[in-house]
């Protein structure tokens, strides 16, 4: 840590002093302007004295010292006004919520760290930690009834527990204001999806939607299939449609015909006609199956090649369907109408020759379910066989989908 | 329609538990003390009291109620954004004492009653301990709810119980309707007991941390508002039977008399068969166990959220260390005390209602104040009408819980 730093705490009982050295206040609130920098403290504001809240503009310090309070180089002071680009200290984060997007958690502010820096002979302060835990704590509580001095000498025997400024994502629900703040989703999005469904369930409904509204679609829909089922369904109806719908078609469908047979039914419709028509008629179609059964688990997503075509065909079809490569792991072989052939787990296209028939690698047997099998005797299937992957056919053996062992586990866990 | 229908009566099943079980633990080994006592030394008497306690716990718990819903987020988190840390902290810690006390009360409840059956304390606390123990660390909400409401139904030993006693229905009736009020400082301590084991501070934060965990919205909230009414007349229906055994037992055979303990009003129903002796020694066995394994946890919870501390048995150890430690000494300092054989358990549950009745006002305060902040609450702040309802409750409340604390610390010194 810099060797010259203030506490948040510290800095509100400081007393600002103008050029005769005549005690102006107390500083009530420290404001940054994200948009100008996002580091620096562009505002302090002083209220009490004899003059109504004042503000202190950054380039009007002389000196910053928890011991002397705040010197003044210019006096010409405003009054607080309009402060809808800034972020203040006091009001917008100290005691509420925020995301640390290293330690992957929703934590809770108590103090804010920042470095007294000397720019061109007169002192600036600059944001550096969000400081939470029990150090933080104790110096809360104490602060104002014991000194400066002997707080930060106490405090030492705790351990600190501090956020890099950096990882701290401020939560805010409205959109304007999130604009006006700067307030970016770059750090979100780049968590595992997984993580982003942790955090996300540890917050308010309103903060939910808020940052469901704004982050990219598709990690929108990656992390929206890993949130606890009840969550998912508030965060749906919480959203606008037309948003709810643009998420909705990045997940697969099987989640998204999920989730949205455990919504409201006209709420539901809402966000089903937002979208774009072949998802839509994917989703459609899986709704229609019982959710207990194969067709409400499976998937409609999968790549199938005719039962002649050779493993050059294999990897050209697997060519054409990239967006299903990063989880597929079986092709499907069928015949006329579609019906289902054969099963070649994806490994074996790296067995043979580029013109060997796709049909001397499958499995000797086709473990397939009908669309209105049932649960249990589904999981049975995956364990006694060992599958990653089990297709599902119609009465007449099409082939209409495929279950994943990622949905098996799924439905293990909520047992 | 069918779905409809379906989703309609799925929505009323998923709000269920958080009142429920707030409003049953609410007769806990104290309370049932309290209610034995009553009958016993006052006959039917005191019934009439328990349709204004009905309308207290009603009125208290459905702000809570709403506001998990609305907002999503538990009462020590609301204090803490509007109010501060320092306050917050002082409320968490006057918390951790008062529900210690309770925890220590509840687990001495365990001892008595398995001690009618020739069981020695040394043996059930240390089981009940551990079993707690058990339940909270390796089950996940969903699963210790459901074994919340099995609990709850065990209550039902009371009404069976009452019922044996054959006691005079007449009376019963009439007296419930009909208020008595006697210048009697015991009869009037006995009223404020009543009311001040009914609207515990513990509740107002489990109740409301268990609507957001349950993940209930201002969507469903007029289900879960259904929810908490039956749930606070289903406590006070198991009061009147309690009332009911003892002034058919004690009261109108033997004449009013004290009893010391809740075991105490168990032995009094032996000469009406073994069954009736039985019922109420499981029930408040029963009663004890539950509160023993709500309080720690529910204690732990309130106060790692306020102070900001990851919390909840979804974590690992690891992750929520804070909140594991706290739990466990609750549990085994709770357990424990009721091992020793001169500590003052009776002088500590008596300072613990002490703590409550200066707390509950500041909390109730707390919460009028909160539910009507329009920038949370947004269109579910309370009406003209309601609020006039909640502060005349509030006050009435306070009144007597710091009447109560005032009885009890006279009998401290004059004891």
């Amino acid at each position: 840590m810099a060797k010259n730093f203030t506490y948040l705490t510290e800095l509100l009982g400081l007393h600002v002093y103008d050029l005769k050295g005549r005690r102006i206040g107390r500083v009530s609130d420290a404001a940054l302007v994200p948009l100008l920098d996002p580091v620096r403290v562009d505002r302090l504001l002083v209220g009490g004295g004899q003059w109504a809240r004042l503000t202190v503009r950054y380039d009007q310090i002389q000196s910053i010292s928890v011991d002397d309070g705040i010197q003044l180089r210019d006096e010409k002071l405003t009054p607080h006004h309009s402060d809808e680009y800034m972020l203040r200290a006091v009001r917008d984060l100290l005691d509420q919520q925020i995301i640390d997007s290293q330690g992957r958690k929703v934590v809770r502010v108590t103090d804010l760290t920042f470095e007294i820096l000397s720019i061109d002979g007169h002192d600036e302060l600059r944001v550096t930690e969000v400081d939470i835990g029990l150090r933080s704590i104790f110096r809360r509580i104490f602060q104002g009834a014991l000194s400066f001095r002997l707080v930060r000498r106490i405090q030492e025997i705790i351990p600190p527990h501090s956020i890099p400024w950096a990882y701290c994502n401020i939560i805010e629900p409205d959109p304007q204001r999130r604009l006006r703040l700067n307030i970016s989703t770059d750090h979100l999005e780049k968590m595992h999806p997984a993580d982003l469904a942790d955090i996300v369930e540890e917050l308010s409904p309103e903060d939910r939607e808020a940052i469901f509204a704004v982050i990219d679609e598709e990690i929108a829909a990656d992390a929206l299939s890993e949130v606890e089922p009840e969550i998912q369904t508030s965060i749906l109806e919480s959203l606008d449609p037309e948003r709810a719908a643009d998420i909705v078609e990045e997940m697969a469908p099987d989640e998204a015909a999920d989730m949205l047979s455990e919504i409201e039914e006209k709420a539901a419709e809402e966000i089903l006609d937002g979208m774009e028509t072949e998802p839509e008629a994917e989703v459609r179609e899986l709704l229609e199956f019982e959710e207990d059964t194969a067709g409400g688990l499976m998937n409609t997503e999968y790549v199938s090649v005719h039962e002649k075509a050779t493993i050059a065909d294999g990897f050209a079809a697997l060519r054409g369907n990239e967006e299903l490569l990063d989880t597929v792991n079986t092709l499907f072989l069928v015949g006329a109408d579609e019906k289902l052939v054969g099963v070649v787990p994806l490994g074996k296209l790296f067995s043979g020759a580029e013109d060997t028939p796709l049909a001397d690698l499958a499995d000797e047997t086709v473990i397939h379910v009908n669309v209105d099998e049932k649960e249990s005797h589904i999981t049975e299937l995956f364990d006694k066989y060992n599958l990653m992957t089990l297709p599902v056919v119609d009465e007449e053996g099409r082939l209409e989908g495929v279950i994943t062992a990622d949905d098996i586990i799924t439905v293990l866990r909520e047992r | 329609m069918l779905r409809q229908f379906r989703y309609r009566i799925a929505a009323f099943f998923a709000v269920i538990g958080p009142g429920f079980i707030t409003a049953i633990v609410d007769n806990d080994a104290g309370g049932i003390f309290t209610y034995s006592q009553a009958g016993a030394r006052w006959g039917y008497l005191p019934l009439w009291t328990l349709i204004p306690i009905t309308l207290l716990l009603i009125v208290t718990q459905e702000m809570c109620s709403r506001m998990g819903a609305v907002t999503g987020k538990g009462l020590s988190d609301l204090i803490r954004e509007e109010f501060g840390l320092r306050t917050t902290f002082f409320m968490m810690a006057a918390l951790l004492f008062a529900n210690l006390t309770n925890v220590m009360a509840n687990f001495a409840g365990i001892a008595s009653s398995l001690e009618l059956f020739h069981i020695s304390r040394y043996i059930t606390v240390p089981l009940g301990a551990i079993g707690v123990s058990l339940l909270v660390v390796k089950g996940t909400y969903d699963r210790i709810e459901r074994i919340f409401l099995i609990a709850c139904a065990l209550y039902a030993a009371y009404i069976a119980a009452g019922i044996m006693i054959e006691p005079n229905w007449e009376k019963a009736m009439v007296s419930s309707v009909h208020p008595v009020m006697m210048i009697d400082p015991a009869y009037i301590a006995m009223l404020i007991g009543m009311v001040g084991t009914s609207v515990a501070p513990w509740m107002q934060f489990y109740l409301q941390a268990a609507v957001v965990e349950k993940g209930i919205t201002a969507k469903d909230y007029k289900d879960s508002r259904v929810e908490v009414i039956v749930g606070c007349i289903v406590m006070t229906v198991i009061a009147f039977f309690i009332i009911v055994a003892c002034a058919g037992a004690i009261y109108s055979r033997e004449g009013p008399r004290d009893i010391t303990d809740a075991a105490g009003a168990a032995r009094a129903l032996e000469p009406f068969g073994r069954y009736a002796y039985l019922l109420f020694s499981a029930g408040l066995f029963n009663a004890s166990l539950f509160a023993a394994c709500i309080l720690p946890l529910s204690t732990a919870y309130t106060v790692c959220e306020g102070l900001g501390f990851p919390s909840g048995v979804n974590h690992r150890y690891k992750d929520a260390r804070i909140f594991y430690n706290l739990f466990g000494f609750l549990v085994v300092a709770g357990a424990g005390t009721v091992l020793l054989p001169n500590f003052p358990l009776i002088d500590m549950i008596l300072l613990s209602q002490v703590i409550n009745g200066i707390l509950l006002p500041f909390i109730l305060i707390y919460m009028i104040v909160l539910v009507n902040k329009k920038r949370i609450m947004r269109e579910w702040t309370n009406s003209r009408a309601y609020n006039m309802v909640a502060w005349t409750s509030v006050v009435l409340i306070i009144g007597l819980t710091v009447a109560l604390a005032g009885i009890t610390v006279r009998d401290l010194f004059a004891g």
